[in-house]
């Protein structure tokens, strides 16, 4: 049997190198690819809590990783419709470039 | 080492390899079709957890929606002269660091657990992870509010989305 903390192990890895792309890349698609590493961590997290807790009948776990699914595929389709909004006015899709808010 | 754990350790391995790739590789497209790579890998330990309607759910909606927007996006917005320069920003060595530290931090959490070496309990004899699945999103008693909430998001998600992106001209 696969002992629990592999798969935390496993999850903290997947999300320490989204947050590695999140932080580092410059490309705004490349950050979002981040993300989704970020978030696919936290649902290998929910669904080995959910298997390795006391009772498998629970299925909160497993809710919970359906909740970040239809989450994801939310910030995904927003996130994705500002790069094409900011590409089309700024012709970029550097994070660093799109500073219009900047003071 | 028993075969289960040979295969887990595989698939994680890969899982990581085609995690980093996603974040180094500087052809966008290729980037991509790695993270497709690491979600089919997340997929198959789902299925490893036994965990069957996330795995699929995974590859419909993952690889089958989001990876192909992501795919769709970067068609998009090329720009060659973009394309050539450096991918990481000046300070991606203080991005590697905490990167690091919040790793080394969630194995002090992990190690403080005292659950470093819990073991999955049995499943009953018969046991239906997907019935009880659908039972607890539906149910008035469990999660049918969260449930209902979510398909809001989505809504509101698609309106915003086509917002956004829409052209005026």
């Amino acid at each position: 049997m696969v002992p629990l903390s592999w798969y935390v192990i496993l999850s903290a890895g997947l999300f320490c190198v989204g947050l590695f792309g999140v932080l580092t890349r410059r490309n705004a698609v490349a950050i979002l690819l981040g993300v989704e590493l970020m978030l696919n961590a936290v649902n290998v997290n929910l669904a080995a809590f959910w298997r390795y807790g006391d009772n498998v009948n629970v299925m909160t776990g497993q809710v919970f990783a359906i909740i970040v699914f239809a989450v994801a595929a939310a910030e995904v389709a927003v996130g994705l419709a500002l790069v094409i909004s900011v590409y089309r006015r700024r012709n970029t899709v550097v994070a660093e470039e799109v500073d219009l808010l900047k003071w | 080492m028993t075969i289960q754990q040979v295969i887990f350790l595989l698939v994680a391995l890969a899982t990581l390899g085609s995690a980093l790739k996603v974040v180094t590789t500087g052809n966008l497209v290729r980037a991509a079709l790695w993270l497709v790579a690491t979600l089919f890998f997340v997929a198959v330990i789902y299925a490893l957890l036994n965990a069957g309607f996330l795995a699929v759910v995974q590859v419909v909606i993952y690889i089958g929606a989001i990876a192909i927007l992501f795919i769709f996006a970067v068609m998009l917005t090329r720009s060659d002269q973009r394309d050539r320069g450096p991918q990481h920003n000046r300070g991606w060595w203080v991005g590697a660091l905490v990167a690091l530290l919040a790793f080394a931090a969630l194995l002090v959490v992990l190690v403080g657990s005292g659950q470093f070496a819990r073991l999955a309990p049995e499943l009953p004899e018969g046991f239906d992870a997907v019935a009880l699945l659908g039972d607890a999103l539906i149910s008035a008693d469990a999660y049918v509010l969260p449930f209902e909430v979510a398909s809001v998001l989505l809504l509101a998600a698609l309106v915003g989305a086509v917002y956004v992106a829409f052209s005026r001209r």
